[in-house]
């Protein structure tokens, strides 16, 4: 039972039912919380180290400075839609010197309608250094009408000296279109690990961009990409690793297409520095038939085998 | 009980002429055995299984399993009636833990590691360094065998099929899969088919049946079928026999 409605009155059971697919909040959580509910704040939450305020350079979203030497605290600010309208926020982290930190954002939207929903969210992050981010968000549609929901987020993160970031972004259904850019800028010793997981059905298009950009010296970056895309929908991916300093880089896409689904894969490597070491690798395939006679063999039958391999591919 | 009555198996080829796998085969294997099929390579031992399993449809013929008509039963339902498989080359899933597969494999989402670690220690994997590891690319093609196997102990079936399980695996882990089956056959709880050229395998069956040109040739126990095993080595082929004898 999710408790988030009886907590926060501002808080209905669409939008709960929301919290809890995309970030797993079936109460209220401990730490900094920020809800963004149809452009307006559903709830906000400051703490003794996370301070959340609104932004007052005429953008709309928040600024969430996090002091320096903050351990092992957590920062929600999801987002939920439950109107057709378009949204689009700014929001800028500044997470101090030796931080270890994890931060849920995420977007749900609810089409109950014929309209258009979209949210655009530009997050840009400033990671102090020897600091250490997760970073997670997922984003989700849903409606029982024929609206359109459409989510073109943004990731910017300069990471300083020895900082790391691991964003795990995941898009787990419902999202009609998508145009998606990130980018990572690593300095001295600093490490960036994405895992991108992407979802796609019915006529659905997702397009993602993404440079990881080793400027320092031994900063590290890796890219896993892993999509499903089934039925007519179609992807789009280009994730770029630039090297300018002696660095280690990794770029593995991994696609499952089924039915109509069609997968542009382009994982790049650009080394500017002859110590740069850059690999990339993509594959792109329909669900092996010997990986379904397998579960198969194991009792399942050959609908819930596929399943399996999707849920565990995208897991 | 396994009856296979009039069991044939064929494919064409591509001029469109019929190349016969299965000739014909009659069989019946007795609850709680371990036979142990064996024979040359290309001789239809993989497809004779396959057909038990229903990875492949039979041309003409019939399957009872426990009196049951399983010939025209999905692999599913075979698996429920209790009939599994060890894959000769197992795939590989990205994405999917050793855990997941033994979970899947005894149909209980929770299974408790202790468990796992039990099944695991069976084929001589340490469920520390092996039950959170995805089962892909990243594992030898020996560990992957021996998941495969741990899967269809998991299955806890009444008829176990495995297909050459000692392809792959080195002599440490050989030893203590045959004593695995050794341990299994003792309990006399399943029905356990094994494809093997290993003679240490051999030796644990109650009898042998050896598939050649998609028919049976022999069947007995140990004592009757080696000797005829090795004196068919050159019968066989006239050019490999002159060869032999220069």
């Amino acid at each position: 039972m999710n408790k988030l409605t009886q907590e926060l009155n501002t808080i209905d059971e669409i939008d709960a039912e929301l919290l809890e697919k995309i970030a797993d909040m079936l109460d209220k959580p401990a730490g900094a919380i920020n809800i963004r509910k149809n452009g307006g704040c559903a709830a906000r939450v400051s703490t003794e180290h996370i301070k959340i305020d609104s932004r007052t350079d005429g953008h709309e979203g928040i600024d969430i400075r996090i002091l320096p030497g903050t351990k092992n605290e957590t920062c929600h600010i999801p987002v939920v839609m439950t109107r057709n309208i378009t949204d689009a926020v700014y929001n800028d982290f500044y997470i101090g010197e030796d931080c270890d930190v994890t931060i849920i954002a995420g977007c749900g939207i609810h089409n109950s309608g014929c309209g258009t929903s979209q949210h655009d969210g530009i997050h840009t992050f400033h990671i102090g250094k020897n600091s250490r981010v997760h970073y997670v968000e997922k984003h989700y549609g849903e409606g029982d009408g024929n609206g359109t929901n459409i989510m073109n987020p943004q990731t910017i993160v300069y990471l300083a000296e020895g900082s790391s970031i691991h964003m795990d972004t995941a898009q787990i259904g419902g999202i009609d279109s998508t145009k998606r850019y990130t980018r990572f800028e690593c300095s001295d010793g600093a490490e960036a690990v994405v895992t991108e997981r992407l979802l796609t059905h019915g006529t659905q298009s997702a397009h993602s961009d993404m440079d990881l950009v080793l400027n320092g010296v031994d900063s590290k970056g890796r890219v896993i990409s892993r999509s499903v895309a089934k039925e007519n929908s179609v992807q789009v991916f280009h994730p770029n690793v630039i090297g300018n300093n002696a660095c280690f880089g990794h770029v593995q896409c991994d696609s499952i297409i089924m039915d109509q689904g069609r997968v542009e894969s382009i994982p790049a490597v650009t080394a500017n520095n002859t110590d740069a070491q850059l690999i990339h690798e993509a594959a792109i395939g329909k669900i092996a038939g010997d990986q379904l006679l397998k579960l198969m063999t194991l009792g399942l039958t050959e609908e819930e085998a596929e399943d399996r391999i999707l849920k565990g591919f995208l897991a | 009980m396994l009856e296979l009555k009039n069991l044939s198996y064929s494919v064409r080829n591509d001029d469109g002429t019929e190349l016969p796998i299965l000739n014909n085969i009659n069989l019946t294997i007795e609850d709680n055995k371990l036979v142990v099929f064996t024979g040359p390579n290309g001789g239809g031992k993989t497809t004779l299984a396959k057909a038990i399993m229903g990875l492949i449809q039979p041309t003409s013929g019939e399957i009872f399993y426990d009196g049951i008509n399983i010939t025209h039963m999905s692999i599913t339902e075979r698996a429920r009636l209790g009939i599994s498989y060890g894959f000769q080359q197992p795939p590989r899933f990205k994405g999917m833990t050793v855990r997941n597969l033994l979970c899947i494999a005894s149909g209980n989402a929770n299974l408790p590691a202790q468990q796992c670690c039990a099944y695991l220690a069976q084929v001589g994997l340490c469920a520390n360094d092996y039950l959170d590891r995805e089962v892909d690319t990243s594992l030898s093609g020996g560990e992957v065998k021996r998941i495969e196997i741990a899967t269809v102990l998991a299955r806890k079936g009444s008829m176990m099929i495995y297909d050459e399980p000692e392809a792959g695996i080195d002599l440490w882990s050989f030893a203590r899969l045959t004593e695995t089956f050794a341990e299994l056959h003792k309990k006399h709880e399943s029905t356990m088919i094994i494809i093997s050229h290993q003679e240490r395998i051999i030796g644990l069956a109650d009898e042998i049946i050896v598939v050649a040109n998609g028919s049976i040739r022999h069947r007995g126990d140990k004592d009757a079928i080696l000797p005829l095993i090795l004196a068919d080595t050159l019968a066989d082929c006239a050019i490999t026999k002159e060869c032999s004898i220069k």
